[in-house]
């Protein structure tokens, strides 16, 4: 390490703030546009771009906690369950007569008790990464959605609860609304305050952050908390847009949602992205698909659009990064837990 | 425990730890209770034909177990496979629906090529560019799930435009056994001696236990990553073409979401998903439990319902009571100053 200084920002130079990841894709966001707007002639209107994020909003707010997830260097996929076990309870729930506020309320609470199992698990059995935590939890709370509805769909909402997927406030979606204030609040948090700089400090070194007094358990817990209440509102805005729910409803959004952030430029082995990348991700796909829509693609070739895309954005991400660090031939290979264990794999110890 | 060692050394073998074969009897004991609790309820359990059926539905997950178990192995993850068993079983099924008098064997072979292609690719990604396994497969799942509607238009191939020959792969018997199981057994013979008794083998330990030492050792750490790759995607091509047979029908959502029930029943059979820790046999014991659980809460009139619950409560009680075991035996070890 000698001769490299500890920096913690980098001097300002014009050439590294247009090399940045988000120019990039705001670069393929206006390309995305530009071609829309050649298909069709009516396509170019503040009313697509205020209309159409209602298509894929819902999931989006599942991108916002992942980014946090992500750059703390754990990985969540049981978000998708989560979804489906508190749209179900909150569906449930208000058949059996509960008021539809209350079971809203139901619903956020649910979903984030299950942010709170997955947080407890996560910080007591540190020696497990959050793969297999978050994939066991994923299977029960499928399976309770399953225990709780069995195949039927459940619906009969009040009239005014659709406003939440269709309703707009002047010319504004309500859904788009929503989406902002919490992008707002989530881009505060993760850069704005020191719980952000904890994060960040988790995901690039839980050791180090843990002997300079982070307390990591209670980030991991709050976070954990804030991905279950998210998938919360997922919950309820995609019942709402739907009009009605079932156990297997958001099948595979938490592989979108991790999809989704890695695109933005957040990297797997944490400590490294902003929440500017995944937004902009988020409205590559949406508008992506629209286009898709537009030229009577099928919407199977925007998996593979993805899939290249994600495959794309990796490779040159490491292009970049190995032009730039001259990495040695020994890179360190981490796994994708959170690395802390202070009970070290079997094997290493015996002497 | 020293003179363990020393004689592990000589004989080129390290001693079974205490964790290990425990948990490995918790799992063998955990499979008879249930066993014996469901035969108590229900006496057609352990019935020649339902075992013969138990262990043919078992087949095809154990096959894809050994795959994901060397990923595993070297800290990888393997998300595609689901979609690689949906393009082999299309790509195979396509071609027996053209030409129906193509040999079954031919029909094989061609799954497995399918698969080694994808196989081959991820691990090129992985092992020579260094994307990170999840985000590689991830993108590649979405790839060849879309690549499968494509070839397919989105259409089904159903049992009627499937030769009879095609079909028997995995309906036929070989001696009274099905073909399933007679596959399941060569392949877990064929892996069990490469990972245990061939020099690759046992550098796949070695890359997942500690990659860097590997390095300084001088393995070549990425052939052997790439390796487990193209493994794993011939034997999701296997599993493909044995799915395609077993259920006569090859669709564009064939197997979505398999992948994780194998990486459940990979990590209920002791395998690390940290890298470097795992054997065949408690593979083989996960698997089955994975396997007796989808058997036999039917046969107890568990509704269905309750099956995905049961399984990850399962999945989730086998990790943490590993983890608790070890950190058991840790403090014991401590306690004895016998490290």
């Amino acid at each position: 390490m000698a001769g490299r200084s500890i920096r913690t920002e980098r001097p300002w130079s014009l050439r590294a703030f247009f090399l940045q990841w988000e120019w990039l894709l705001a670069l393929i966001f206006v390309a995305i546009n530009v071609v829309n707007s050649t298909l069709s002639p009516y396509y170019f209107s503040v009313d697509t771009f205020l209309q159409t994020p209602k298509n894929f909003l819902d999931i989006a707010f599942l991108v916002l906690p992942m980014t946090l997830v992500i750059i703390m260097g754990n990985i969540d996929i049981s978000v998708g369950s989560t979804v489906a076990l508190s749209a179900v309870v909150m569906a449930v729930s208000f058949s059996a007569g509960l008021p539809m506020p209350l079971a809203m309320a139901l619903c956020l609470l649910v979903s984030t008790g299950c942010g709170f199992v997955n947080g407890i698990l996560m910080t007591k059995f540190k020696e497990l990464s959050s793969v297999i935590i978050t994939l066991a939890t994923m299977i029960i709370y499928r399976g309770i959605a399953y225990v709780i509805l069995e195949d039927q769909a459940s619906g009969d909402f009040p009239k005014w609860f659709s406003a939440f997927g269709w309703g707009s406030i002047g010319q504004v979606p309500l859904i788009l609304i929503v989406f902002a204030l919490c992008a707002i609040l989530f881009g505060l948090l993760l850069h704005g305050t020191s719980f952000g700089r904890q994060v960040y400090g988790i995901g690039s070194n839980p050791v180090a952050s843990r002997y300079s007094g982070i307390k990591i358990d209670s980030v991991v817990m709050i976070v954990e908390m804030l991905t279950g209440l998210m998938a919360g509102f997922t919950a309820i805005f995609l019942t709402s847009r739907m009009d009605s729910t079932r156990p297997n409803v958001a099948q595979g959004y938490e592989l979108e949602a991790i999809a989704m952030v890695v695109l933005g430029g957040v990297s797997t082995s944490g400590g490294k992205g902003r929440m500017a990348g995944p937004l902009l991700a988020v409205f590559i796909i949406g508008f992506l698909n629209y286009g898709l829509g537009l030229v009577n693609i099928p919407s199977q070739v925007l998996l593979i659009i993805i899939g290249l895309l994600l495959i794309l954005s990796v490779l040159v991400m490491n292009v970049r990064f190995q032009s730039r660090h001259q990495r040695s031939a020994l890179s360190p290979s981490r796994s994708v837990s959170g690395g802390d264990r202070p009970i070290e794999k079997k094997g290493t110890r015996r002497r | 425990m020293t003179d363990e060692l020393r004689a592990s050394f000589r004989t080129g073998r390290r001693p079974v730890r205490f964790g290990e074969s425990f948990r490995e009897l918790g799992l063998l004991v955990f499979i008879v209770v249930v066993c014996g609790v469901v035969q108590l309820r229900n006496p057609n359990f352990l019935t020649l034909s339902n075992l013969r059926d138990l262990f043919a539905n078992t087949a095809i997950l154990s096959i894809l177990a050994v795959g994901m178990m060397m990923v595993l192995l070297t800290r990888g993850i393997d998300l595609s496979i689901g979609a690689t068993i949906a393009l082999s079983g299309m790509v195979s099924a396509l071609t027996v629906q053209a030409i129906p008098t193509i040999p079954p064997v031919v029909s094989v072979l061609e799954g497995m090529i399918v698969g080694l292609a994808v196989g081959a690719a991820i691990g090129m990604l992985v092992a020579k560019f260094d994307v990170l396994p999840i985000i590689a497969t991830l993108g590649f799942m979405n790839v060849i799930r879309g690549l499968t509607y494509l070839i397919s238009n989105g259409a089904w191939v159903s049992s009627y435009q499937m030769s009879a020959g095609f079909q028997r792969i995995a309906s036929g018997s070989l001696f009274g056994v099905s073909n399933l199981i007679v596959i399941a057994v060569v392949i877990y013979i064929v892996f069990g001696y490469f990972i245990n008794h061939t020099r690759t083998g046992r550098q796949i330990y070695a890359v997942g236990s500690n990659p860097e030492a590997a390095d300084i050792a001088g393995l070549s750490r990425r052939r052997v990553v790439w390796l487990v790759y193209a493994a794993m995607g011939t034997l999701a091509g296997l599993a493909g073409v044995l799915w395609v047979s077993k259920f006569a029908s090859a669709q564009g959502d064939t197997a979505v979401g398999y992948e994780l029930d194998v990486i459940a029943a990979t990590v209920l059979g002791g395998v690390s998903i940290s890298g470097g820790s795992g054997r065949v046999s408690g593979l083989i014991l996960g698997s089955v439990l994975f396997g007796v659980l989808d058997n036999a809460l039917p046969l107890v009139n568990v509704s269905p319902f309750w099956q995905e619950a049961i399984q990850g409560t399962v999945i989730l009680a086998a990790v943490v009571i590993n983890v608790l075991v070890k950190r058991n035996g840790q403090r014991y070890a401590l306690r004895k100053r016998v490290i």
